[in-house]
């Protein structure tokens, strides 16, 4: 046996109560692990351009800002740009606000044709080019709300109202897609026409909320993105130019400062936390101050039994923590499918398992230390006539 | 020559406004391999005269010198290590930890020395052969009769090889028959292995068991007679 068996043994000696505390440190450290992911890319300073293959334009000021339609032509005539389209946020209800998916009004070929990835029956795809009011829909919606291919879906419009002052959007849904890959979903989305969109709606006529580019050459992406910029820099409507990932993110970023948001939860569960696992150690340590007392009686100095008890507090709180960022790291890639939707993918990173593993220390260190100090401070006679 | 040897050792501690003085200027001196017993009853400090040999409390004034060392010149970790090096101690309700094996209890003052793992299991192994204890190492204190929970603190008191054993009422929670096996055990460890035993006791029959008796009553020392001890 070693100082840290005895830890071990000590840490276990009511296991109901270890147990709790150890899971209440799991979702603690889960929590930690999801937020941080979210909020990592949200703190850092933006993705490079660099190495992608597909490049976002939006406004240079906002995002909510649009853009003319006119910017489309010279940005296809950039040199190493392959292909352009672009998209619009429409918003809207169907039914119930509650009922929330993205509506974007597209170029129904230029869409498929900028992301390859989905799959969409061919039939269907002319249909869409064809129908001036068709939608397509990712293949989930149809389960989601019991819809069928003719079905006629209205769409209350919460930005765009139509010429005639409605804001009653009626669409003819005339195929779904889905992503090619079975392992990868495709983004919960409704794509309708934009021709139809553009005639249809009562101002902005000619405006596109941003563009989608491909780039011919993944390694030119910066000096593109660059150049496009610089195309816009002078006119009336400058743009920002950034990969897809550094879009989603600015967009979900519309809600709030979702890294502020994080460390907020994080350090409301964090304190209570400590005050379980403080609660814990000084429970655990009220029981046996005899035999703490016979351990200094054996021999053991002031300075080890602190340490052993402080040891033993560090211990429970990096079991916890290593459950939580374990189970943390297998959940990630599933919310990574969802998150990608909206703000791009989120992962584990090296950051955020240092962080966990030296946020376990401190919170054990914290939680330990006026434990340890009684341990310290405890004369043994004392101690033995309270066994 | 004493191995423990006391002097004018007075010990008085402050209750509410009332100091009160339970050892009043004590000189006892236990030669080497001599094996005491400290009788005398509740409340005349038996057993925080004790607990001075044993470098777990301190004297009020006087001098205390055991193993050659004057234990009121000691820092509390100098004391810590000393003890660990001179004193096994002996409690009346066994006091092992509850969460360990028997070996792993026999094994804990072996943590404060720099032999290897399987060195510290096999010395451990070793004084559970010695309290009779071998095929109990396993298990846990809840699962041991009270005299085998006896043998097993007697073997974490003798496992580091400390000369001085500090027993305080070692047979006092155990049924006679025990107590006999216990104290006898006692008197091997002082015959065959050299060991120097102070023993703190209210039962004569317990006393028995010494070479020497001595009483104290209201702090005050008495020497009892050889044919008290035999």
């Amino acid at each position: 046996m070693s100082g840290m068996g005895l830890m071990w043994a000590n840490l276990f000696r009511r296991k109901t109560r270890t147990f709790l505390t150890l899971f209440s440190l799991l979702v603690a450290f889960l929590l930690f692990v999801l937020l941080r992911a979210v909020a990592e890319p949200f703190a850092g300073g933006g993705v490079s351009v660099d190495g992608a293959d597909r490049l976002v334009v939006t406004s240079k000021y906002s995002i909510i800002d649009l853009l003319p339609l006119s910017q489309l032509g010279e940005i296809q005539r950039v040199p190493g740009v392959e292909g352009v389209t672009h998209q619009t946020w429409f918003g809207g209800n169907y039914q119930d606000p509650a009922n929330f998916f993205p509506k974007y009004p597209v170029e129904p070929r230029a869409y498929f044709d900028m992301y390859p990835e989905f799959a969409i029956d061919p039939a269907q795809l002319d249909a869409f080019e064809n129908t001036r009011t068709g939608i397509v829909v990712e293949e989930g919606l149809l389960a989601r709300f019991g819809w069928n291919i003719g079905d006629r879906i209205p769409i209350q419009g919460d930005i765009w109202s139509l010429k005639d002052g409605s804001r009653l959007w009626q669409f003819d849904l005339v195929g779904t897609y889905r992503h090619r890959d079975p392992g990868e979903a495709a983004p919960v989305a409704l794509l309708m026409h934009y021709d139809y969109f553009d005639e249809a709606r009562s101002f902005e006529e000619g405006a596109v909320g941003w563009y989608t580019v491909r780039v011919s050459d993944p390694e030119q992406a910066p000096a593109i993105a660059g150049a496009i910029d610089a195309l816009f820099k002078n006119s009336p409507n400058p743009t920002k130019t950034s990969t897809e990932a550094e879009f989603a993110r600015s967009f979900a970023a519309q809600i709030g400062d979702i890294a502020l948001m994080a460390t907020g939860i994080l350090s409301a569960v964090f304190f209570t936390i400590l005050l379980l696992t403080a609660n814990t150690m000084s429970q655990s340590l009220r029981e046996r101050i005899p035999e703490l007392a016979v351990l200094k009686t054996v021999g053991f100095s002031d300075a080890r039994t602190s340490l052993l008890v402080v040891g033993e507090s560090v211990l429970l709180c990096l079991i916890g923590a290593l459950l939580g960022v374990g189970l943390g790291a297998s959940v990630l890639p599933a919310a990574s499918v969802v998150t990608q939707q909206f703000m791009g993918p989120v992962s584990m990173s090296v950051d955020i398992f240092v962080q966990s593993v030296a946020f376990a220390v401190v919170l054990g260190l914290v939680v330990g230390a006026l434990p340890a100090l009684t341990a310290q401070r405890l004369r043994i006679v004392d101690a033995l006539r309270r066994g | 020559m004493a191995i423990v040897d006391l002097s004018e050792v007075r010990k008085s501690y402050v209750k509410g406004r009332e100091e009160v003085e339970v050892l009043t200027g004590i000189d006892l001196a236990v030669e080497e391999a001599d094996f005491l017993a400290l009788m005398g009853p509740s409340g005349s400090g038996k057993t925080t005269l004790l607990n001075i040999i044993g470098g777990i409390d301190s004297a009020t004034s006087g001098s205390v010198q055991v193993s050659g060392q004057d234990l009121a010149a000691m820092s509390r970790r100098q004391l810590a290590k000393w003890r660990s090096e001179n004193i096994g101690f002996v409690f009346q309700f066994y006091n092992l930890l509850p969460v360990l094996s028997a070996r792993r209890n026999v094994e804990l003052p072996l943590l404060l020395t720099k032999l290897s793992g399987k060195q510290r299991r096999s010395n451990a192994d070793t004084a559970l052969e010695i309290v009779g204890l071998e095929d109990r190492a396993r298990h846990k204190p809840g699962e041991l009769s009270g005299g085998q929970q006896q043998r097993v603190a007697i073997a974490r008191a003798i496992v580091a090889d400390a000369p001085i054993l500090v027993c305080d009422e070692p047979t006092g929670d155990l049924d006679r028959d025990t107590a006999d096996e216990i104290l006898e055990l006692l008197e091997i460890l002082n015959r065959d292995h050299g060991k120097t035993i102070v023993m703190v006791t209210h039962d004569p029959k317990a006393a028995s068991h010494a070479r020497h008796v001595v009483h104290l009553d209201k702090g005050q020392l008495s020497t009892g007679t050889d044919e008290e001890a035999a």
